[in-house]
């Protein structure tokens, strides 16, 4: 089990107020034309993505879609290499190859960050199967938005977690809209987590507004998944401030009273009056939120300064490095300089 | 490595064909060579395992997984529900972990399912990660037609994937292939999608029963050797183009066969070396020559052999439509021997030179 004496802690609240200034920039250098591209904004998400990273141990395995950028930070993804590979520049943490959607972390067990929806559910299925294979006791947590319910690989996935009983929590990060259409409209069965019953997995509902409540069920049906290799569905109601993605106002399909009131109701604010309930002085907070701020200057002063990815790496990663041989013969016909490019400087990492 | 010439292009590594005179070989079908691959493969790598439907218990639906399940055990030989998004997938997922999972689809067509874990997944991994991942996968599955299996069931798309980078595609045509290729395959620390025929389970052929019997990726086969036309083919239409060779040897032609073994990467020098020496092309695929593996050669082959071909290049494949299950209209859609055969006189006789 996690450390669950103290939720939230001052570290805690540092994370959100870092995620939210990170949002808030990525935003900001979007408009600038320094990033490129979709990107997806989690800003009032923060609660759910700190409460459920708090759960995890250092050796259980995350997957994301393509709202990601919270989650990689509260994994540990320096904000630097989030942010320089927003700018798709060499120190990015993919090199520059995958950008906002595909932040990913194997060291920190973070597998992705992944762009179609509902992808990564199959694939994140199969990383607790293999945890099963080499007897490993630790879980994966697999967040998904609530507009990837509907797709077959959702019912696939919850089908074969459960068939093959594998550690995994599938993580319904529910922020009311699936990009301009809501649950309601979307979802025959708007209590997503009921859906779980037809596997006969377990789920539930959480306020994904409130940390110490996301902690709490994801320590359980983490320590469930680890321990008894139960899969369970864990669906947190929250909200996204901001548009679908950077490009979307957010404001064509929900009213601005809505979003004002939700806003009234704000994750940040909750941990940061309940810590401060709580005896944190008014410096200390302060100083967290200084630290963030200062955190992501100077992840934007990295990225900015760093390089772009050398052109000679157009394919890098492609293929693993043994692969030059196999290539080789097929060098002659290739019509657009890829000889160059693709096989020989290209391959490998 | 450098952008130069690359001193590797006339060096990657050659098979020899089976001699019988030093290597110790067995008379196999293809099914049996592909078992006695995965055999060996499961016997070395704890990491390997084997899923997909109806591998263990019914013993693989075409029996090429034939008594593996009690052998192995059913974590190794892993029978999954008709559920080729969610397996394909999380083959996709036990590989980044290091796993080296070997997915069987019942058949090609099967795994239109799963495209998306295919192509926009496993494909994507190693690059759009930057290479801090890679997705050691084995993709088997039979493509072809016959047997009046009709349009849903009776398809090739060998050219989609072999169009997508990222993925490495092969296509063994002979039991010996069939068993180094998978293994190499089974071996590669790429997505690798080995595509079996099923008309071709049953031919039967020597295989080295050398447990490091591979055959490299990128690497084609002279099957025949020949002097006047280059038919150039992988899988099963390979088959096809020795029997045509033979045929047209009776009237007089020597013709060369070139076996691709693999479309990605794809041998481009022995198929130029051929058409340097017999100045006729004739291109065979199973699937739909449209925008297929035939199209990719053809453009190859005039860029590289512009100046060497005395005919046109010809190409034969199946009649573009969604394959009829009358036998005498399946028969004709299907890229038979009669129809190679009259192609190949139709590019001799059609030589300028």
């Amino acid at each position: 089990m996690a450390e669950r004496a103290k939720t939230p802690t001052l570290e805690q609240y540092e994370a959100m107020v870092t995620i939210r200034a990170f949002e808030t920039e990525a935003e900001r250098q979007y408009k600038a034309a320094k990033i490129g591209g979709y990107c997806h904004l989690s800003s009032g998400q923060e609660a759910t993505t700190v409460g459920t990273m708090a759960a995890m141990t250092p050796s259980d395995l995350l997957v994301t879609g393509y709202r990601c950028h919270g989650f990689a930070l509260a994994r540990g993804v320096p904000a630097s290499e989030a942010m320089a590979e927003l700018f798709g520049r060499r120190s990015g943490c993919a090199g520059g190859r995958g950008g906002s959607m595909h932040l990913l972390d194997p060291e920190r067990g973070f597998y992705g960050g992944w762009g179609i929806v509902a992808g990564q559910l199959p694939v994140a299925t199969g990383l607790a199967l293999a945890l099963t294979r080499r007897g490993r006791e630790d879980a994966v947590l697999c967040e998904l938005g609530d507009g990837a319910v509907n797709m077959g690989a959702w019912h696939e996935s919850l089908n074969l977690a459960a068939l093959w009983e594998l550690p995994i929590v599938y993580l319904v990060v529910n922020n009311v809209y699936g990009m301009g259409t809501s649950v309601s409209r979307a979802s025959a069965e708007p209590d997503l987590f009921k859906r779980a019953a037809s596997y006969r997995m377990a789920s539930e509902r959480v306020d994904g507004d409130d940390i110490e409540a996301v902690f709490d069920a994801t320590d359980r049906l983490l320590g469930a998944a680890r321990e008894q290799r139960k899969p369970a569905v864990l669906e947190a109601m929250t909200y996204r401030y901001r548009g679908h993605s950077v490009a979307d106002a957010g404001t064509a399909y929900r009213t601005k009273d809505e979003i004002a009131e939700r806003r009234g109701r704000d994750p940040i604010t909750r941990v940061r009056a309940t810590l401060a309930e709580r005896g944190a002085e008014e410096a200390e907070l302060e100083g967290a939120e200084q630290r963030a701020r200062d955190t992501v200057a100077a992840a934007v002063e990295f990225a900015d300064a760093d390089a772009e990815p050398a052109l000679d790496r157009l394919a890098a990663g492609m293929y693993a490095p043994t692969s030059d041989l196999q290539f080789a013969r097929m060098k002659p016909g290739s019509p657009y300089g890829e000889d160059e490019l693709v096989y020989a400087a290209g391959l490998g990492a | 490595m450098n952008a130069g010439p690359s001193p590797v292009a006339t060096e990657a590594p050659r098979t020899e064909e089976p001699d019988p005179a030093v290597a110790e070989t067995v008379r196999l079908s293809y099914r049996e060579a592909l078992r006695m691959a995965m055999r060996e493969e499961l016997g070395r790598d704890e990491r390997v395992f084997l899923m997909g439907e109806e591998v263990g218990v019914f013993n693989g639906s075409y029996k090429v997984s034939d008594g593996l399940l009690d052998e192995f055990g059913p974590d190794r030989i892993r029978d999954t529900p008709i559920s080729e998004e969610g397996f394909v997938g999380a083959a996709v997922g036990a590989a980044l972990l290091g796993e080296r999972p070997i997915v069987e689809i019942m058949t090609l067509n099967f795994l239109l399912v799963a495209m998306d874990q295919v192509v926009n997944h496993a494909a994507k991994v190693g690059a759009m990660f930057g290479g801090k991942v890679r997705c050691p996968l084995v993709i088997r599955t039979p493509n072809g037609a016959g047997n009046q299996l009709t349009a849903q069931h009776s398809q090739s798309f060998d050219g989609w994937f072999a169009g997508t980078p990222g993925l490495k595609v092969v296509a063994p045509a002979t039991p010996a292939d069939a068993k180094g290729l998978l293994k190499a395959a089974i071996r590669d620390d790429d997505p690798v999608l080995l595509i079996e025929n099923l008309s071709a389970y049953k031919e039967k052929g020597e295989v080295p029963t050398d447990p490091e019997y591979l055959v490299p990726l990128g690497l084609a086969a002279v099957a025949r050797e020949g002097t006047d036309i280059s038919l150039i083919s992988h899988g099963f239409a390979s088959v096809r183009a020795l029997e045509t060779a033979e045929r047209l040897a009776a009237e007089g032609v020597s013709a060369e066969v070139v076996d691709l073994r693999s479309l990605r990467p794809l041998d481009v020098e022995t198929v130029a070396a051929s058409v340097r020496k017999t100045n006729h092309a004739l291109l065979i695929e199973e699937g739909w020559p449209s925008f297929g593996v035939t199209a990719e050669l053809a453009a190859r082959i005039q860029h590289v052999c512009f100046d060497y071909l005395d005919a046109p290049i010809e190409r034969v494949g199946m009649a573009e439509v969604p394959l009829p299950y009358a036998k005498n209209l399946e028969n004709a859609a299907l890229p038979n021997v009669d129809r190679i055969l009259g192609a190949a006189r139709s590019v001799l006789a059609g030589s300028r030179r």
